[in-house]
């Protein structure tokens, strides 16, 4: 698994004085934040405070209004569909379709991008969807496995970095864990990663560094 | 890895709104008795063989562009029920290719629904087909639609991107069709003789038929993706 | 993001005249009431319509200013789009001359109504220019729909471009299919209902009086409008501002 480590050594994220809205309103209101590679942040803060926003940024979906950014070493302003070719990003929804199954939604993703059938059934069998769950229909499945399957499609796509909007939300207990190994090992062979979660706990086991946002600014920064 | 082109995307996202309907069969079960009943209620509303037979082609594209209204939306939802559509714009999908795919398969479902229209009209409405008209049905019922399907698709990438205003897609549809609806309904006229026209009539209306679905599927192609952009 | 004003900025932040406005609102003025006497008084009646000709010379300038109102419209979407600057002003200047444009269709369907309705007794016949502009309005109202959907300024423009563009593009396919459409049907000409005169010289001068006057107004209308917009932008702009400031406020008093 190589996420895109030809890409350089650019950090992963460098948001300068960032703007951003929603519909008139400043979701973010002048945010400064740098992100190094193959670092695990967790972002915490109320809501209403960003965190979904300055995700959607880094992913290249919602524009800068003011200030500026650069992702994986695009430029957010200029180079918005390259910055989006790098990341990959799972929210509250996962990206799928409900009436394909895991291997048809795999397989749709990984032809989009040129992937070949290897890498496919790799990642399928790292997130353990392989087997039985592979010919099930998306909509037959758990919140849990729903996730998995949009991690492997994040893997298929050898994101750089991923973003991710509350991904423990909507699990079991066993499931969270599952999803740390998961964010773990992804760090580990070189994706940076970016989550949002209002769970603290976790952030101590898991996180490289916690970034707490309020009010659409960084307001704490740490270990 | 190397990024496939622009054809094999389209490709792709044809196979995938096809196996999708395929699966739900929201086509056949849902849309075309929708269409269906639309005929029947028709038979309702004007009451007379003479006149049914006479507007029968006019009927039936009236049926068409609503239940092309239905399908599309449809097409549409299924993108952005699980956020899918964000996520072929962060895959950096080319949106041209896109469209082409999710144009290319509207085409087809509406020429099915199309088939079973014409099928209703006939055991309905009572239209013969000629032989000699063949020709003329087939290909400006294939451009019209072509034309409907790159309007539709158009506009429903741009009303399903904002929040509660999917109800903006007739509006934005029905007036800039409007030529697909007076092309289609002469020519299949034309093709059925209907009103004692002669099929060389209908010629004309595949001329303007065609160049609007040129005009809007290239249009389309260009505009789609900075059209649901952020 | 720069609000994009135009260099020759209002002169006054009360309002959105300049001298050059005061001018041309009196040249505007002028000539309408110039098109009033000559339509009215000067220009003879129709051998066969009698006085209810004389709606046309509000009719007709109508609907050319409808028709140059759009193609205003679809230059300045075009210059919004594909200029380098993605210019905010082009986007202002299409939207308030939609807007325009569509007020002028309203006028000229009115009165082509009262027109017909005066002359054959009935409000409408399917003749090709009602049609085709009944149409149009439609679409343009969409189209000002479509401006008026939730987004960031750019995204706002951009799409309002692209579907302003989509609108002219579909102008000459729905008045080819329906003059097409129209000409199928012999009896409009046959019974002459088509509002359409033969036009001696002092009819087609008045005529032409009309249509300067309307472009005139047209013209002012656009001045103002546009102007009205980019006010509005600015004090959108500010306004963010504000937003900022209380945003970071918010956060600060939660830590």
């Amino acid at each position: 698994m190589d996420f895109h480590a030809e890409i350089g050594e650019s950090p992963a994220v460098a948001l300068q004085d960032a703007v951003a809205l929603i519909s008139d309103f400043p979701a973010l209101a002048g945010l400064d934040l740098t992100v190094a590679r193959g670092e695990i942040i967790m972002l915490t803060g109320p809501n209403g405070a960003g965190k979904t926003t300055l995700l959607r940024v880094c992913a290249g979906l919602t524009p800068l209004a003011r200030g500026n950014g650069q992702v994986m070493g695009a430029d957010i302003a200029t180079g918005r569909e390259e910055v989006r070719r790098r990341v990959g990003m799972v929210a509250h929804s996962n990206g799928l379709y409900d009436e394909l199954t895991v291997r048809e939604n795999l397989e749709f993703w990984g032809a989009l991008i040129g992937a070949g059938d290897d890498e496919v059934r790799q990642a399928m069998s790292m997130m353990g969807l392989d087997g039985r769950l592979a010919t099930v229909p998306v909509r037959g499945l758990s919140a849990g496995q729903r996730r998995r399957t949009a991690f492997a499609i994040l893997v298929v796509r050898r994101a750089g970095l991923w973003l991710l909007d509350e991904p423990h939300a909507g699990l079991d207990s066993n499931a969270r864990d599952e999803v740390d190994e998961i964010l773990k090992h992804a760090a580990s062979s070189g994706a940076t990663v970016m989550l949002s979660s209002h769970e603290h706990d976790r952030a101590q086991k898991l996180a490289t560094r916690e970034v707490r946002l309020a009010g659409g600014v960084v307001v704490g920064d740490g270990q | 890895m190397s990024s496939p082109n622009r054809l094999r995307v389209a490709q792709i996202v044809f196979a995938k709104d096809l196996r999708i309907e395929r699966r739900s069969k929201v086509l056949t079960s849902q849309i075309m008795p929708f269409a269906v009943v639309t005929l029947v209620l028709f038979a309702f509303a004007l009451d007379g063989d003479v006149i049914l037979q006479r507007t029968a082609p006019g009927l039936v594209w009236l049926a068409m562009l609503f239940s092309s209204m239905i399908i599309v939306q449809r097409s549409f939802a299924v993108e952005t029920a699980d956020g899918a559509l964000d996520a072929l714009r962060v895959a950096g999908a080319d949106m041209s290719a896109v469209f082409l795919g999710k144009w290319l398969a509207l085409v087809v479902q509406l020429l099915l629904l199309e088939l079973v229209l014409l099928v209703g009209a006939v055991v309905m409405y009572g239209i013969e087909l000629r032989g000699s008209g063949i020709v003329l049905l087939v290909t400006s019922s294939i451009s019209a639609t072509c034309g409907l399907s790159a309007v539709s698709t158009i506009y429903a990438g741009l009303a399903s991107g904002v929040r509660g205003r999917e109800s903006l897609l007739p509006l934005l549809v029905l007036p800039v069709a409007s030529p697909v609806l007076i092309g289609a309904t002469r020519a299949a006229e034309a093709s059925f003789g209907t009103g004692g026209t002669v099929t060389s009539e209908g010629w004309p209306w595949l001329g303007v038929l065609s160049v609007f679905a040129v005009v809007f599927g290239f249009g389309g192609s260009l505009a789609f993706g900075p059209l649901i952009d952020d | 993001m720069t609000i994009d004003t135009p260099t020759s900025t209002t002169a006054s932040t009360r309002g959105t005249s300049t001298p050059a406005t005061r001018v041309l609102g009196i040249l505007t003025i002028a000539m309408t009431l110039w098109l009033g006497v000559f339509g009215l008084l000067l220009s003879p009646a129709d051998r066969d319509q009698g006085d209810a000709v004389r709606i046309m010379y509000v009719h007709v300038p109508s609907v050319w200013l409808a028709y140059l109102a759009f193609i205003v419209t679809a230059l300045a979407s075009g210059v919004h789009l594909f200029g380098k600057r993605h210019s905010l002003q082009a986007d202002r200047v299409a939207g308030a001359s939609a807007e325009i444009g569509v007020v002028f269709m309203a006028v000229t369907l009115v009165t082509g109504m009262l027109w017909g309705r005066i002359t054959w007794g009935v409000y409408w016949q399917w003749d090709a220019r009602l049609t085709t502009t009944a149409l149009l309005f439609i679409s343009y109202v969409g189209y000002l729909a479509v401006r008026g959907l939730e987004g960031s300024r750019e995204q706002r423009a951009r799409r309002s471009a692209i579907v302003g563009l989509l609108a002219v593009l579909e102008v000459p396919l729905v008045h080819w299919s329906v003059k097409l459409w129209r000409s199928l049907h012999q009896e409009a000409t046959v019974l002459g209902t088509d509002l359409d005169v033969s036009l001696d010289g002092l009819m087609l001068f008045s005529l032409f009086v009309g249509v300067v006057a309307f472009t005139l107004l047209f013209v002012w209308l656009l001045l103002h409008r546009s102007r009205m917009l980019t006010m509005i932008d600015l004090s959108a702009e500010s306004g963010l501002d504000r937003a900022l400031a209380q945003r970071r406020a918010e956060g600060g008093a939660s830590i």
